[in-house]
Parts: structure tokens; sequence; C-alpha cells
């Protein structure tokens, strides 16, 4: 008995790496940590009232945000391994499997738990506000899509502990990751995590189409909408069209895996290359989805800051609109050496490029928002600033890429490492930490010090430039992407020992970042911000900051594209809307089910990551109950009384 | 004006910052390695080289003074009380303005797109290349973790290394027995896959005789990272010369070396007298089902003919 034990427990967990246990015992202590506290407070009826089970947008954009910056940290630990690992030629500090294993979960990690969830937070935090609404579509749905995210999240981090790591890379084509070339779960894991909280991703995605059709403020005509709901709408439809792919993709693969299916196995008829074409129909517009969202707010951030109305509203809403169409035509360029003839590459090589037409415009038209303005260079704008020349190089590198037979000589090697971090970084994260910085107040009600956000945004830039730039010089000196190790003859390891200092710093900007938030923390008290902290132009800036659980007290009206900013016009001008009076507010009330639902979920996935279908069918026979459970509660929304409403507009007001 | 030493310190912070930056980043650029595809050794790679330097200038066009206009947009419109330049806070429409700036990159993509698309056809990797001499035939298969060559006209065969005659073409063969991998030698021309049931074609020429390298491109596992291979470019007599060396001194390639060989791990350089008849139709047809390959279609236009067991029966001499 105790063999058998002992022989379970070294498969079930994770053993042999020194590393490994370095983590285990981490997570011991911060688990073990957080129980205390919480305990030592006495804070679980409040952690479950005000955020386990709660359905405000506000807190769950929140909590994909605090969760999203948890996966930063994760996946940018790996990264910095994997640089350490390169520093030198044949260094020791990883081996190879370890290493694929790094890769695949900073590549999964930092695409969908980081970049995606970063994404939904700010739409939840913001959207509803921007267009004058108290909440989004389905706000049970909204919770439910948070913490699948959330669970299946968990689950696929749960790998590198127990069970083992995926390793076939972030987009796990077969053979690799099929039983034959990965026979232990950390493929499963991968499928399962991916899948649990796609289906999250997939009903956000719907849930703020519906939102933004449906729950504009009165006068708010699609043509007056905010740039950022524009790009969120955008998004959406991606999302809309794109995951479903996605959905079925895994799919396919988890039934090659455990039902000895053979959709992409080369024996018995399948066929890899489905599984190639799929993947990337899916993952290519996915590098628009994260995108589209951090042109939105940098469009809202460069006319706040320049206090000038935003240039070509129209030109930017269309080329909005043709990115997100012309991304589903684009994917074969990701094999253009994969022997489909010249027609197929030259259509993907154009239609590929055709998509800079429209990104360019918008680069223009932000350029000339600033053009006769007056540019305040707090740190929301500086990270808008230091995107613009990282994204135009990251562009045009990816230009460079499109032309197809250069790309032959591009294709899997360092300089596509370098382009596509050039845009997602460059694009991506310095897009969703200036949201996070220009919408900090307005979440939290009180404004970060800029000192040390200063010194973060210098080091993640000087970091950013040191570390992906003689990547592009590597590439071109012939080194491949997903190398665990080269030699001295090779005559890379200059630049790559200098990429890994770049690295480093970047490490050292997000650590500036964290003392920054927590010294923010500290003196919040002093750092107090009023509704309108920036001279915002949109609806969000004209409630209280942080915004009260129903956001507006009486419903906005949106007639003007920078509704708030002419509402201050006018009002120097001294004309006053008329007083309306205020009326009860319908909200939704909180509900465990969520919560609970995407438990069983995890437990089902978990089930089936091991093969154990008893666990499975528990996992999901819970999922069922939960559903009718649901389906039978018809007790599921309250008003706010007018004079609580009185009572928190003139609590919040006096400190404006 | 107000010129306080503290305001002096501030300009050399950056200034010292910016160009110690410049420094870490061009260094190791001069220092080391060598930019194996700019430096490009036969007709292939140098059409690359060419089409990425007409990519780069063509988009450097554009990049170039939008790079400079913001800096100056910025500095110039930046908040400061004496600040004196225009400021329109309402002004936020010029049709003039966008027309151009849609029509700009209209007209340069457009124009790449041109390039892009000769290039394509020209450069199709299953086209043969021009040349009087007839083209050498190599038999390419990616295994786990190396790459075995075939030399039909020879009779020989190679594992990670690979011998070639200058200044004539070369037409390979290539299949993976194994997860696909891309077989690429940066210095005589770009990659292309090697994917098991399917043969692809890639014509590549070597115009001087001389030492390059190649590798596995594209990840397969644990220790892909072994998949590099000299190439050996030497001229007529010095090849022949090898192949009659390789067929005196080495062991013929059985069914059963064979075997052991795709088997995962790593493996030295090999050289092997012969190898057994129509293997390479053996790998390519290995999971051939009635005469069907699983690549159905997407290969069929670049000339990487799916290799049906028709195929294999003429094939087999
Ligand atoms: C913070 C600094 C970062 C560093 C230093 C870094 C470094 C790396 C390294 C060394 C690799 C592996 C290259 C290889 O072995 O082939 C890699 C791969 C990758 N990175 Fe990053 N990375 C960073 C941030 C990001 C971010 C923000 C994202 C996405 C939003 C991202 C997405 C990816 C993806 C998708 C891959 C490919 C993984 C694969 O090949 O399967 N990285 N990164
Ligand atoms: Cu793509
Ligand atoms: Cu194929």
């Amino acid at each position: 008995m105790l063999e058998r034990l002992k022989e379970f427990a070294s498969e079930f967990f994770v053993t042999g790496d020194p590393l490994i246990y370095g983590a285990d015992v981490a997570i011991g202590i911060t688990m073990i940590t957080i129980v205390a506290v919480l305990t030592y407070f006495k804070k679980w009826g409040w952690l479950w009232r005000n955020w386990l089970t709660t359905v405000d947008h506000k807190k769950i954009g929140i909590m994909y945000i605090i969760a999203s910056i948890i996966m930063l940290f994760r996946g940018g630990v790996d990264a910095l391994m994997m640089r350490l690992q390169l520093a030198m030629p044949n260094m020791d500090f990883l081996h190879p499997e370890h290493y694929n294993q790094v890769f695949t979960t900073h590549g999964t990690i930092m695409i969908l738990f980081m970049a995606m969830p970063f994404m939904f937070g700010l739409f939840n935090v913001i959207v509803p506000l921007q267009i004058g609404a108290r909440d989004v579509a389905f706000p049970f749905l909204n919770a439910l899509s948070f913490w699948l995210f959330f669970l299946g999240a968990m689950l696929f981090n749960l790998s590198f502990v127990i069970g083992g790591s995926p390793d076939a890379g972030w987009l796990s084509y077969p053979p690799l990751s099929e039983l034959s070339h990965s026979p232990g779960v950390g493929q499963n894991f991968y499928i399962w995590g991916i899948q649990i909280s796609g289906i999250g991703s997939l009903a956000t995605g719907i849930n703020f189409l519906v939102t933004i059709i449906k729950m504009r403020a009165p006068g708010m005509k699609w043509m007056k909408m905010p740039m950022f709901t524009w790009s969120v709408f955008s998004t959406c439809i991606i999302i809309l069209f794109a995951f479903p792919i996605l959905t079925v993709t895994l799919a396919l693969l988890f039934l090659d895996r455990f039902a000895g299916a053979h959709f992409f196995t080369l024996d018995l008829g399948g066929n890899p290359m489905m599984y190639i074409n799929l993947i990337w129909m899916w993952g290519h517009p996915e590098v628009y989805i994260v995108v589209l969202p951090a042109f939105g707010v940098f469009s809202e951030i460069v006319s706040t800051f320049s206090k000038k109305k935003l240039f070509g509203y129209k030109s930017m809403v269309f080329a909005m609109l043709i990115i997100s169409f012309l991304s589903f035509f684009t994917w074969a360029h990701h094999f253009f050496t994969m022997g489909s003839g010249a027609d197929v590459n030259a259509f993907f090589a154009v239609t590929t490029m055709l998509i800079a037409i429209p990104t360019g415009v918008k680069i223009f038209n932000w350029l000339f928002t600033m053009f006769r303005g007056r540019i305040r260079m707090d740190t929301p704008m500086l990270w808008t600033l230091a995107f613009i020349p990282c994204f135009i190089v990251g562009g045009m590198t990816g230009v460079m890429l499109s032309v197809a037979p250069a790309d032959f000589q591009f294709h899997n090697s360092y300089f596509l490492i370098a382009h596509f971090h050039q845009v997602l970084i460059g694009g991506v994260v310095f897009g969703y930490f200036a949201g996070l910085y220009y919408w900090w107040p307005k979440m939290f009600g009180f404004q970060l010090p800029e000192k040390l956000g200063k010194w973060a945004f210098w080091t993640w830039n000087i970091g950013f430039y040191v570390c992906f730039m003689p990547q592009y010089a590597v590439g071109l000196m012939g080194m491949t992407r997903r190398l665990s190790t080269y030699g001295w003859d090779t005559g890379w390891w200059e630049l790559n020992f200098v990429s890994t200092i770049g690295a480093f710093l970047m490490g050292v900007g997000f650590l500036f970042q964290v003392a920054q938030i927590a010294d923010g923390i500290r003196k919040y008290k002093t750092l107090k911000a009023s509704g309108d902290p920036w001279g915002g132009r949109t609806l969000e800036w004209s409630i209280p900051s942080p915004a009260p659980e129903y956001n507006f007290a009486i419903t906005p009206r949106g007639d003007d594209i920078d509704e708030w900013w002419e509402e201050k016009e006018r009002r120097a001008k001294g004309i006053y809307p008329p007083e309306q009076p205020l009326e009860p507010i319908h909200m939704p009330k909180n509900s465990a089910i969520p919560f609970i639902m995407s438990i069983c979920w995890f437990v089902a996935g978990f089930g089936f990551v091991f093969g154990w279908l008893w666990m499975a069918i528990l996992g999901l026979a819970g999922v069922g109950i939960c559903m009718i459970a649901r389906s039978f509660s018809y007790d599921t929304d309250y008003y706010i009384p007018v004079d609580e409403i009185k009572r928190t507009e003139a609590s919040l007001r006096g400190s404006v | 004006m107000n010129k306080k030493p503290r305001s002096l310190i501030r300009i050399i912070i950056p200034v010292v910052l910016t160009l110690v930056t410049i420094a870490l980043i061009v260094w190791p650029m001069l220092a080391g390695g060598q930019y194996v595809v700019l430096d490009p050794k036969g007709p292939v790679g140098a059409s690359q080289r060419d089409l990425i330097v007409i990519s780069t200038i063509l988009c450097a066009v554009v990049i170039v003074p939008v790079l400079i206009l913001s800096a100056v947009i910025v500095w110039r419109y930046r908040d400061k009380p004496d600040n004196k330049s225009a400021y329109e806070p309402n002004w936020s429409h010029s049709t003039k303005a966008e027309a151009i700036w849609w029509t700009v990159p209209i007209i340069i993509i457009g124009l790449l797109a041109v390039v892009t698309i000769r290039y394509t056809y020209d450069l199709e990797p299953s086209k043969p290349l021009a040349s009087e001499k007839a083209p050498v035939t190599i038999q390419v298969s990616s295994l786990d973790w190396k790459w075995l060559f075939m030399y039909p006209e020879q009779g020989i065969a190679t594992v990670n290394t690979l011998n070639i005659p200058a200044d004539r073409p070369v037409k390979f063969e290539l299949t993976a027995d194994s997860p696909m991998n891309s077989f690429w030698i940066p210095q005589l021309g770009g990659q292309i896959y090697t994917m098991s049931g399917m043969a692809m074609t890639l014509y590549l020429q070597a115009d001087h005789e001389g030492q390059y390298w190649g590798s596995g491109a594209n990840f397969t596992g644990e220790h892909f990272a072994q998949m590099r291979f000299d190439v050996n470019a030497t001229s007529e007599e010095d090849f022949d010369k090898w192949v009659t060396e390789v067929k005196q001194q080495s062991q013929p390639l059985t069914q059963e070396t064979y075997k052991t060989l795709a088997e995962p791990g790593t493996s030295n350089v090999a050289y092997y007298s012969s190898f057994p008849e129509g293997l390479f139709q053996d790998i390519v047809t290995k999971y051939v089902i009635d005469g069907q390959s699983a690549h159905s279609k997407h290969g069929e236009a670049s000339g990487a003919k799916e290799i049906t067991t028709q195929d294999v029966d003429k094939s087999a001499n």
C-alpha cells in the first residue's frame, strides 16, 4: 500500500528538480499565509460577499487585472529563466525538456492568461462607465466568465507542480502534442486549462457585444461612441468568430489523446495540417484581439493628454473594423514555407500587408491628435508615447515578415521572436499598462505616485530595446527559436548575453511597478483622486472615483463623442442640465453559483487531465446542478432605494 | 530661461542612459557572429537577400519620416507654460490630410505587394534553377534528432553532414520521419518544412566552394537544438573523390540500421556506403493508406508532389 502510494506520488507530483521544490515551498508558504491572514483579520466573510460572489462589473474587472498581473509575474519569471539559459553558450541551467516546458508555459500564459484577462479587466472596468450604463448585459454570465478564466488558468498552472507541464509549444502542433510524443498529462493540462477559460472568453465576447449594442446611454449613436468602446466592439466581433474555432480544435485534439481518435495523427488517415490551419485561424485573429483594445486605450489617452479632440474619428472606426475583418485572412502566413504554392503564398502575403494600411492610418491620426495640442507627460501618456515608435518599428518588421519569400529566411528565427515581442510588448503590454495607469484612479479612488512610475517606465523601455533589438540581429545570424542551447562556434553569445541583460532590466521595471502600487496603497489617503483627475473627456470621468456600485445616479446622455468634455464646457459657460429626480436603481444580486460552478469545471477538468472518469463525471454533474440551481433562482435582483443613493452620492461627492 | 544646475543633471542623465543603451545594442551587433542571411553564397539566398533589402528600404521610406515627425510633434507641442506653438483643441478633421495618409501607405504596400508577388513566383522552392548543369538530387529526411541525407545518384548516405558540388544546382527532396522540422541553410537560401507523409522539393545552389552550416528550424522536442549540420560545397572532382571514399570506407545503411537510427536520440556525423533501395519513398509513404496521402491538396501547387503508392512503384528502380 505504502509502496503504491509512493509510486503514485512520484508520478503525481513533479519531482527531481530543485527549482520545482523551491516553487513547491513558495506556493505552500503563500497559501498558508493567505489563509492565516484572512483568518486572523476575520476577512473570510468579506472576501465571500465582496469578491467571490460579486456580479459588479467593476470588481470583476479588478479581479481580472490582479490575476493577470500575477500571471505576468509567472510568465515573466519563465522568460527570465529562458534568458538566463540562453545568456551564454552551453549553459546548463535548464535541461532541454525543462526549457521546452518553460517556453510553452511562457507563451501560453502570456497570451491567454495575461493579455486576455488584462484586456477583459479593462473591458469590465471601463466599458459600462464609458457608455453610461449601470452594468453589463449579463452580469451573472460575466461573473461566470471570470471564474471560468480564473480556474482554467489555475488548472494550467497546476501542471507546473503536479503531473508535469506541457512542452509542445504554445500552439501545440501534433504530433508533438499527441499521445505518441507527449504521453504525460502536461498536454491535457494545456487542453483543459485553455478550454475552460476559453468558454469564459467567448461568453465575455458575447456579453460585451450585447452590452455595447443594447445599453448605451440615450443619445449615444454609433458614431458618438468613445474610441475605447469601439475597440472593444471590434475585438468582440473577432472573439465571436475566432474562439469557437479554438474550442473545436482543442476538443478534437483531446479526442485524439483521450478517445484514440485520429483527427490529427498521420496513422489511420488523420492530418496534422488540419490542426495547423485550424489553430492559426484562431491564433492570428487572437493577436488582433489583444492589440485592438490597446489601440482604443491609446486613442483615449492621446486625446485626453493632448487636451484635444481625437483626430479622424471616422477613419479610426473604419480602420478598426477593417482590421478585425482582415485578421481572418492572414493565417497562412504562419506557414509560407510549407509548400502551399506561389498562388496561396502570394495571396496571404498581400492580405497580411494590407493590415499595415489601416494600422498606419491610426498612427497618423494619433500623431495629428497631438499636433496643435498641449501634451502632458503623465505616466499614461508616457506609455502611449513609448508605444508609438515601438509599434512603428514592430509593424515594419511585421511587413517584412509578410513578404513571403523573405519569410523563408526569417521564419522560426529570432528575427520573428523580436518582431512579435515588439508588437506584443510595445503594443499590448504598454497599452494595457497605459490603460491601467489611466483608469487606476477611477478604479480605486486614488492616484499612483508618479515618480516610481517614471522609474518603472524608463527601466522597462530601456530594457525592452536592449533585450529585443539584438534578437533581430541574432536572427539574421541564423539563430532559430526554441533552442535550449547553442555552441560557442555560432558567434551568437554576445547578442544573447546583452539580450538577457535587457530582460532583467524589464524585470526591474516590473519591480518598480509593484513598489509604486505598494507605495500608492500605503499613502492612498493623501493621494485621493477626484472624479476627473486627468481632465477627462468621456462619461466615466463624470462620476466620482471610485465609481459607486450603481455607476450613475442618473442616467447620463451621450450626445457627443467627448460628452463629458462638452458638458464641462457648457458648465463653464453657466449652462447646467436640468435637475432630475433620483429614482430607485435596479441591480442584480450577488450569486455564489458562478464561483461554485467554475470549481466544478475545475474538478471535471482535473479528472479529464488524469483520465479519472469518476472525477470528471462528478465535476460535470456539479456543473449541471449549478445550472439547474440557477434556473430555479428567481430572486436575482433588488432595488437601491433613493435615500441610499442620496447618502452615497453625498459622501462620494463630498470628497470631489 | 532659468538655468539651474539641476536641469543640467536632468539632461546629462538621459543622454548618458541613451548612449549606454545604444552602445549595449550596437556593440554585440558588431562583435562576434556572422550575418549569414545577409551574406548569401548562392542564387536563392542572394535573391532573398535582395528582397529583404528592397522591402526594408520601402518600409523605411515611410517609417523614418514618421519617427522623426513623432519626435518633432511631441517636442513642439509639449505642455509648457511658455510654449508658443498653436493650440487648436477642436481641430479634429481634415479630409486632405487623411486622404494623404490613406494613400501613402496604399501606394507603398501596393509597390511592396507587386515586388512580393513577383519574387514569390520566382523563388517558388520547387522551381528548378537556371543552369547548364543538371541538378544533383539529395533526399533529406529529418529524424528525431538528426538529419539523414541520401544521395540516390551516388548511392551513399550521410547523417548530420552534407556534401554538395559547388556551382551546380542541388535538388533537395525532403520529408520527415518525425514531427515536422524545417530544413535551413541560411547562406544558400530560406528554409522549407519537412513533413512526414509528403515529399517537398527545394532547389538550392552554392556558387562558391566553402563550408556553410544548416539546421533544423522547427521545434521537434527534446534534442531539437542538436540538429545542426555542416554543408561542404566542393569542386566537382572533390565531390566525386569524397563519394568514392565514402563508398570504400564506410558500412552500408541497412533496414535495421535505419530502424535504430530513426529512434529518438542524437547522433554523431556518420557515413554510409549504400542505403536500401526506395528507403526515401518508404519514409514518405509510411502512413499512406490506399494510395492516399494525408496532405491532400495542399502541397500540389508547389510541385511538392504527393507520392502515392503508384509513384513508389515507378521510382523504385
Ligand atoms: C517580459 C519580457 C519577455 C521576455 C524577456 C520574453 C522572452 C521570451 C523568450 C526567451 C522566448 C522563447 C524563445 C525561444 O526559446 O524560442 C519567448 C517566447 C514567447 N513569448 Fe516571450 N518574453 C517576454 C514577454 C512576452 C509577452 C508580454 C508575451 C505575450 C503577450 C510573450 C509571448 C511569447 C510567445 C507567444 C512565445 C512563443 C512561445 C513558443 O515558442 O511556444 N512574451 N519569450
Ligand atoms: Cu499571424
Ligand atoms: Cu504537408
